[in-house]
């Protein structure tokens, strides 16, 4: 695993159906990815993008990520160094997409019991979440094993770059 | 003969996927992609620099269709240039399913014969699930995850859950598909589906049409399932055989759910349905059509993969029969694909809805996601037959979208407020 997905960030909350739009907010989204992502979150949290740190865990609401399948949504977190995001339920194709590339969600059904500011320990392979200050851990679902490896590459293209890559070696030496 | 588990319609299309005898809710598997599908927006634009820097082919050409309908026709230099590199890419990368300007993917699909029971199909677009309604597994992907299944071939998936959506009776004239679905949206909420296996069932789904039946599972997208199925039955044969899809290749037995597998169910009366009408800015805000007040509307849009198939157009013509367009109202159509102007051209239909005063535009998505001909300006009313209202979809941030049926959508168009259909239909 890499060591980010096992470090402590710090939580920030939101409400339920997080969507698309509040991620990417579409008026930036012809931008580069970097002013994009100073606007994540905005209309709901002015300074989540200001005052986010690498490592931080952003806990959602109920269908976090509802909406279109825009993969920006995830890369402007991703951008902003987010280091996992939480929530009792994902919009299908915004958890896939987060996982393809390289950011991990984690299935909490006690996600609203976790406090705004606290600092969670994550740990992927467990799928636990561990508040430093109170001890209380949270259990999420895990994900399977080919999932985890996917996102310790950094996601589907790295992933499949290093698959295709070892192919390639073991038939260039055959 | 073993005894075989009892499984849903979509745990035995998620096993044949996976080349597995039984699959269990909730597993996660690797599933064998008979098919995959991009548009311009999503396609060749998003993939094409990915598989650049992979290095890598497609891991079989002739299963992968292309078509373009979100930026057709070039309106600018923009789409233009996007419409080229889809054109170029296609054949550099040996596809040779193409349909250019030919309509909106989700219609065309099917109806150039790509679809049919069994299949396990991915799609670059959100409402990839209309795939469902003809008993294929088939559901929407991000341009990372599509550059993934063009490559391997390959996809993992959840085992989802089956929630059976079953409708007993028989709809009164003037309700629809489009009236059923947007009822669903009401009492499920946009995450209803919890990104499981939608399957819709009982015997007013069995009585309705092919393009009708496409209109429930489209929409899955709103309830936030992954797919949006329908067993297969001679209906879906006889579409697929107009198709051209050969009668040996149309399988319906396999195809059934067991009666005995386990499903969460909703139940749902058709025969006390009214039109339904979504407020802004949500598919959920939907109510019965003469709850909205008295809402005047400056456009009308019959268009999108959703709403402007050919028993659509029908459907408006119904009402726009010897009637005229409001004044102060423009009534937009845009038919789903060329087909269904075809279609709507030989029998008839065209000549209804233009004699009306409707406007008739290209086949593509259109103003439907804000892309095409017919956005709305600040403040402007609009009621369409698309699936979406969110905020500023079709235009300006301030622009109010009502969702309803092509009915309510025609007479709401004659009427130049929200109208309840059965008015113009007795
Ligand atoms: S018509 Fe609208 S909903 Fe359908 S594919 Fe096009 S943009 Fe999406």
């Amino acid at each position: 695993m890499s060591s980010a997905a096992n470090n402590a960030g710090r939580v920030w909350k939101f409400g339920d159906n997080i969507d698309t739009d509040v991620l990417a907010p579409g008026l930036y989204m012809k931008s580069p990815l970097a002013e994009l992502a100073r606007h994540c979150l905005e209309s709901v949290e002015p300074r989540f993008a200001k005052e986010v740190k690498p490592g931080d865990i952003v806990v959602g609401g109920r269908n976090f990520g509802m909406g279109s399948s825009r993969e920006q949504a995830v890369m402007a977190l991703r951008e902003l160094g987010v280091a996992a995001v939480v929530a009792p339920s994902f919009a299908g194709i915004f958890y896939r997409n987060a996982l393809n590339l390289g950011l991990l969600a984690l299935v909490c059904p006690e996600a609203a019991q976790i406090r705004t500011d606290a600092v969670l320990a994550v740990d992927a392979t467990a799928a636990t979440l561990r508040d430093l200050e109170t001890g209380k851990i949270y259990v999420c679902e895990t994900l399977p094993a080919h999932l985890l490896q996917m996102i310790a590459d950094g996601g589907l293209l790295p992933h499949l770059e290093k698959k295709l890559n070892a192919q390639r070696s073991k038939e260039a030496q055959a | 003969m073993t005894q075989a588990i009892p499984m849903t319609l979509a745990e035995k299309l998620v096993a044949r996927a996976a080349g597995r005898e039984s699959v269990r809710p909730g597993e996660v598997v690797t599933a064998k992609v008979d098919l995959a599908m991009m548009h311009d927006s999503g396609g060749p634009r998003r993939v094409a620099p990915m598989l650049e820097r992979l290095q890598a082919r497609l891991w079989d050409p002739d299963r992968v269709v292309v078509i373009s309908d979100h930026y057709v026709p070039a309106v600018d230099a923009e789409s233009a240039g996007i419409l080229d590199l889809t054109r170029k890419w296609v054949k550099a990368a040996g596809v040779t399913n193409f349909h250019d300007m030919q309509g909106i993917c989700h219609v065309v699909l099917p109806e150039r014969g790509h679809l049919r029971p069994g299949l396990f199909v991915v799609g670059g677009d959100s409402h990839s699930p209309t795939g469902g309604a003809f008993g294929t597994y088939m559901f929407g992907v991000g341009a990372t995850e599509m550059c993934g299944v063009l490559v391997t071939g390959e996809i993992w998936l959840r085992v989802p859950e089956t929630i059976l959506l079953h409708w007993t009776g028989r709809l009164a004239p003037g309700v629809v598909a489009k009236d059923m679905i947007l009822a669903m949206c009401a009492k499920l909420g946009m995450d209803g589906g919890r990104y499981q296996a939608i399957q819709y069932a009982g015997d007013t789904v069995a009585g309705l049409a092919m393009q009708e039946r496409m209109t429930l599972s489209n929409m899955a997208a709103e309830l936030g399932a992954q797919t949006g199925l329908i067993a297969p039955d001679t209906v879906t044969r006889d579409y697929l055989l107009a198709a051209g899809v050969p009668a040996g290749e149309i399988e319906l037995a396999a195809w059934q759910g067991d009666a005995a597998a386990a499903a969460e169910r909703h139940d749902f009366d058709a025969a006390t349905l009214s039109p339904m009408v979504a407020a802004p800015h949500s598919p959920a805000n939907s109510a019965a059509v003469g709850e909205h007040g008295n809402v005047s509307v400056d456009q009308a849009y019959i268009g999108a993969c959703t709403g402007a198939k050919i028993n659509d157009l029908r459907m408006a013509a119904g009402v726009l029969k010897g009637r005229r367009v409001a004044s102060g109202t423009r009534l937009l159509i845009a038919p789903a694909s060329a087909r269904t102007t075809a279609e709507a051209a030989a029998d008839g239909t065209l000549a209804v809805l233009t004699e009306a005063g409707a406007i008739l535009l290209s086949s593509g998505c259109g103003a439907c996601a804000g892309y095409g001909a017919g956005v709305l300006a600040e403040n402007e009313t609009c009621i369409a037959s698309t699936a979406r209202n969110f905020k500023g979809r079709m235009g300006a941030g301030s622009s109010k979208v009502y969702l309803g049926s092509p009915y309510t959508v025609a007479a709401s168009a004659v009427a130049g407020r929200i109208a309840d259909p059965r008015e113009f239909l007795a």
